[in-house]
């Protein structure tokens, strides 16, 4: 098996490797062509893989091939053709009826409406929808970075580079990127895995960011947004069946991409619980409780971390992610940290630290071993920019056939939104001092993320001041997760409709006051426990009348219950 | 046996080289004195490198090098990382200073400009101080302040893309279609056409069912798509499409191939692609209708990927969407057959294929599904960008418009693609050892080469005849194309795929150069 490495990376090579159709295709059919004795014919029989992993150390060494088993549901012959469809909800693909997506749920579509019928002149309680739902900071009104957009105006229409209006640094910059581009434009594809340069100058921030500790531009993959990385990493992650099928442990609360993505690949979702007692701090305990409980009915290989946390705004301390890695390592887990929100840190004695940068501060036992994917996006921070889908990971300590196989997986969509990788070079890469544009950056900036370490004090001031709502300090990313007290009679009503009692509280409360917020039943959480989720973004004298609106709309619902 | 008979596996597969086989000789002799470590671009992260080699990555570059050690070449793209080594180092001279590369169907790479339209629309909704001046045209400011007060800058689009971008997609479309109707309820916009497509097989495949589902696709077809359909577990069904005969589908072959999957897997959809890719075939009213009737009879679920439809070329030849013969027979199909049908910003005279903006549209499908292909979508936001651009590409300048002088430059494309169109059928098949279909639509061209029964022997210690040609293409000639390998062909032919839509002296060029070699290479075999 070792001598026939994989060797096929883009869409391109894959197809070159392939060894003519009879690898692609179904032998027989139109064609005059046999499978048998053709060479690439057998290389599709795929000589037992799945037993032929090339270093047994790791979590992931290679690619499963197993067989997806005996059906679970047999397709019935005759009748699957109700008013004659083709695609039936009884012959669809069972896992993509399990995806839910909790931040754009009924609440979500609900506002929506909302805000049509606000737009129709029809008359509600209150003027606008709030939707404090999203991590959408630009919607909110947070102001992009001024010299990223001219960086981005100036790679789009290049006939601006003559504009005297614009300033040098931002000229050279956009040249740099739009010579890293096919035909020097955006409007070319990248190689799947990111144009090199821009790859080159995320592997150096990310060295900065981590005191030194080497980074290999050949380690990074630039992404359309984080959560294409961690779906893909997933996809990587998943196979086998029954009791022997992928668990993947996650955080409770969490974000529903997560839960979405593993529902989708059938794997096993493995639940550990945060302490919210204690700031929603991870406890090795509970994960080993969790690891345990798992370990009876399916093969846990995998443990996504999110720091600083979404929805939960923790942000970890250093001890306690040396405590997860030193799991991760003798459990042999393939770590996942999800750390879009670094820049997003505001509790006085909290400080960022990478997964990596421990890692690789633990020493060789560690740093050599233990499987790490860390995620980063341009559409948090002080950025915002969401809609550009821009995105990196960082893949550690990963056996070289699967990288080839990542690749392959990434080639399917060509590659990522080239503007998005353009943003991400700059974010990585921002003006320098003595460049015209250092100063204009660093207020920006700044303003920005003084403006959010605000928002977080204020909310979370502003909640604790309502009997019957309890909520933590946010220390990082950009949401609060608060606990709240829902009455019996309220429960009931709830349970009547069919809906969590948190679903029914923040559908009220959408109804009463315009304020679109998510229950925490969308992220998971302790059983009788109950929460919402709400964006810090909104600029600060808006978020002080939400707050308020909050406030008197929790009192009113506990009296309405009680 | 018949499980035997299935060359798809569920999952990822590896699809490896002939293992241990010799490489063909002639390759690659003149890398061999290939200077490495001496000239400071031969790091693979040197950015001067790493920008030019375009879609070559680092890993190419690691198995290149590997190659390189070995002395045995056998992928393509890796033979072209060490051509660029090679034009970057004093020791090796070649009789071309750059490699053009026409292996992709990326339209700036390779040379043609972007729209100014287009780019200043951007420009303008990501700076919108651009819009104080007097540099842009009032059309642009209009279009721009319009996008922007659906978008809120750069935010995350809705679950299927901007509203108001949506509706200008189905108002497009309805035009296309000649008024048939179009609800913006069935339309996706997603990162991609492909993107788009692989949602629609995920809820399509069924990945725990016996027998594994199948889907239909046409010989030749452009890997993406069958490596989706493997990745999810689907089994791919080729039916062969006619050469002879311009690349005609014959709904025989539908047949053939239907049967060929009995006790195999069990078919749901057909995959079109109209216009061809990589063929340049653009299918008739007629036999659209055949194809249609087909699906209807036979229960299959219709993928046309449509994503080329304006890029028709061929006298006789109009684009007719599926959508629209389907809603031109009329009922019980019209109402029934399921259908989606793709479309992109990267393609077209736009050929925006950076900014990863596409869209889907379903007809007919049971709104029980639709509600989880809603859930579905809206776990991917699409990029704002992109979607900026194809609202410009639905919905373009107009006769009167300001800009409108400047956009009719897209006719100048177009006219430019007419003359590569000519000169490729032209020089191409004046070689009695070519033979190319006329070329009606899409940005391929995908003749067939006669090679000498002695260049197919030596191909054949280590690689596949056509891929051996290209390669010796791309190391003597300094061009890089596709062996028709890569997409599928009748046993016993082989064909070079490359794309057309260049500017009209780059075409010249790589016309030369291929004959130079052509020539020399057939007489070689002679």
């Amino acid at each position: 098996m070792s001598a026939t490495r994989v060797q096929l990376i883009s869409p391109r090579t894959l197809r070159l490797l392939s060894p003519g159709r009879s690898a692609l295709f179904l032998p027989g059919g139109g064609g005059p062509h046999r499978g048998g004795g053709v060479p690439g014919f057998r290389s599709l029989i795929f000589p037992s893989l799945s037993s032929s992993f090339s270093s047994p150390g790791r979590a992931l060494s290679s690619l499963s091939t197993t067989r997806r088993g005996l059906p679970k549901t047999k397709m019935s012959d005759n009748g699957t053709m109700t008013r004659g469809k083709v695609l039936t909800i009884d012959n669809m693909n069972p896992t993509v009826k399990k995806v839910e997506y909790a931040v754009r749920g009924p609440i979500v579509q609900r506002a929506v409406e909302l805000e049509k019928e606000l737009s129709e002149g029809r008359k509600k309680p209150f003027a606008e929808v709030i939707k404090a739902n999203i991590g959408d900071a630009q919607a909110m009104g947070q102001q992009p970075i001024t010299f990223f957009r001219q960086v981005l105006a100036l790679c789009s229409y290049p006939e601006l580079l003559s504009d005297s209006t614009f300033p040098e640094d931002a000229k050279s910059r956009a040249c740099r990127i739009l010579n890293s581009c096919g035909g020097n434009s955006m409007g070319a594809y990248s190689a799947s895995q990111g144009i090199g340069s821009v790859r080159q100058d995320v592997a150096r921030y990310i060295e900065r960011r981590d005191g030194g500790v080497p980074c290999e531009p050949d380690n990074i993959y630039l992404t359309t947004g984080a959560s294409d990385g961690i779906v893909t990493m997933l996809k990587l992650l998943v196979c086998g069946e029954g009791a022997t099928r992928t668990g993947v442990m996650i955080s409770i609360p969490q974000y529903p991409l997560y839960s979405a993505a593993l529902a989708e690949l059938s794997a096993v979702q493995i639940n550990y619980y945060l302490n919210e007692e204690k700031c929603w701090s991870l406890d090795i305990g509970e994960l080993q409780r969790a690891l345990d409980e798992a370990r009876l009915h399916c093969n846990p290989r995998a443990l996504c971390i999110i720091n600083p946390g979404n929805p939960t705004g923790q942000v970890q301390s250093r001890e306690c992610i040396e405590d997860v890695i030193r799991f991760a390592a003798k459990e042999r887990l393939f770590l996942m940290a999800d750390e879009v929100y670094q820049d997003n840190v505001y509790a006085e004695g909290c400080q960022f630290h990478s997964f990596k940068k421990v890692l690789f501060e633990m020493g060789p036992e560690y740093s050599e071993t233990v499987e790490l994917a860390s995620f980063h996006s341009t559409s948090k921070c002080y950025m915002g920019e969401c809609g550009f889908r821009g995105g990196y990971m960082e893949i550690i300590n990963m056996d070289d056939d699967v990288k080839d196989q990542l690749t392959k997986l990434l080639s399917v969509r060509l590659c990522s939104p080239v503007p998005g990788q353009a943003l991400m070079d700059l974010v990585v890469n921002p003006p320098q001092p003595g460049e015209p544009s250092y100063e204009r950056f660093i207020k920006e900036r700044t303003a920005t993320l003084s403006a959010l370490a605000e928002k977080a004090r204020l909310t979370e001031q502003v909640l604790n001041t309502v009997e019957g709502i309890r909520c933590n300090p946010v220390q990082g990313a950009m949401y609060s997760f608060p606990r709240i007290t829902i009455p019996e009679k309220a429960i009931q009503e709830a349970k009547k409709l069919g809906q969590q009692p948190d679903m029914f509280y923040c559908m009220k409360m959408l109804e009463e006051t315009g304020i679109c917020l998510v229950p925490g039943s969308g992220f998971g959480q302790r059983e009788g426990t109950y929460h919402f989720r709400m964006t810090i973004l909104p600029p600060t004298d808006k978020l002080k009348i939400l707050l308020n609106n909050v406030k008197e709309f929790h009192q009113r619902f506990t009296q309405q219950y009680s | 046996t018949s499980g035997q008979c299935c060359s798809m596996q569920p999952g990822w597969g590896r699809c490896t080289q002939a293992a241990g086989t010799r490489q063909a000789p002639g390759l690659g002799e003149s890398l061999v004195s290939l200077p490495l470590n001496c000239s400071g671009h031969q790091e693979p992260s040197c950015s001067h490198c790493v920008g030019q080699r375009g879609k070559i990555t680092d890993i190419h570059y690691t198995i290149a090098i590997r190659e390189w050690k070995k002395k045995k070449f056998k992928n393509i793209h890796c033979l072209s990382v060490l051509i660029f080594l090679c034009l970057n180092s004093q020791g090796v001279r070649k009789s071309y200073r750059e490699v053009i590369d026409v292996s992709w169907g990326d339209p700036h790479r390779a040379g043609v400009k972007p729209l100014s339209f287009v780019r200043q629309v951007l420009a303008a909704c990501l700076y919108p101080q651009l819009m104080d001046g007097d540099k842009l045209m009032v059309d642009v400011k209009q279009r721009a302040q319009r996008l922007l007060k659906t978008c809120a800058g750069g935010s995350v689009g809705k679950t299927s893309g901007i509203p108001q971008i949506i509706q200008s997609v189905s108002e497009y479309i309805l035009r296309r279609d000649g008024g048939i109707p179009c609800h913006p309820e069935n339309i996706y916009i997603t990162p991609g056409s492909q993107w788009a497509l692989t949602n629609i097989l995920k809820v399509l495949v069924n990945s725990e069912a016996s027998p594994r589902t199948g889907v239909l696709i046409p010989v030749p077809c452009h890997s993406t798509t069958i490596v989706s359909l493997t990745a999810l577990g689907a089994v791919a069904v080729p039916y062969y499409l006619s050469e002879e005969r311009g690349w005609a589908l014959e709904v025989e072959t539908l047949q053939q191939a239907l049967d060929s999957a009995k006790g195999v897997c069990n078919p749901v959809a057909l995959y079109i692609i109209n216009p061809g890719n990589p063929a340049g075939y653009v299918q008739s009213r007629k036999c659209i209708q055949e194809v249609i009737h087909f699906a209807a009879e036979k229960k299959l679920f219709l993928l046309a990927d449509e994503v080329y439809q304006d890029c028709v070329y061929g006298k006789e030849s109009e684009f007719v969407s599926y959508k629209r013969a389907l809603a031109e027979i009329g009922a019980p199909l019209s109402d029934t057959v399921e259908l989606a049908s793709f479309h992109t910003a990267s393609k077209g005279l736009m050929g925006e294929c950076g900014l990863r903006t596409g869209y889907v549209e379903l007809v007919n499908l049971d709104p029980a599904v639709m509600k989880y292909i809603n859930n579905l979508f809206s776990t991917n936001s699409c990029p704002v960008l992109g979607q900026v651009a194809l609202d410009v590409m639905v919905n373009p300048p107009q006769p009167g418009d300001p800009s409108y002088p400047l956009y009719l430059k897209t006719q100048h494309i177009r006219a430019s693609l007419a003359e590569n169109v000519r000169r490729v059928e032209e020089v191409i098949n004046s070689f009695p050892s070519f033979s190319c279909q006329s070329l009606e639509g899409g940005a391929f061209a995908f003749p067939r080469v006669f090679l000498p029964p002695k260049a197919i022997e030596k191909a054949k210690a280590g690689l596949q005849p056509d891929t051996f040609y290209c390669m010796r293409l791309l190391e003597e000639a300094g061009v890089l194309f596709s062996p028709g390998t890569e997409y599928g062909q009748m046993e016993g032919t082989y064909h070079i795929s490359f794309c057309i839509m260049t500017p009209t002296d780059t075409m010249e060029e790589i016309l030369k150069r291929l004959s130079t070699f052509h020539k020399q290479f057939m007489r070689e075999f002679a």
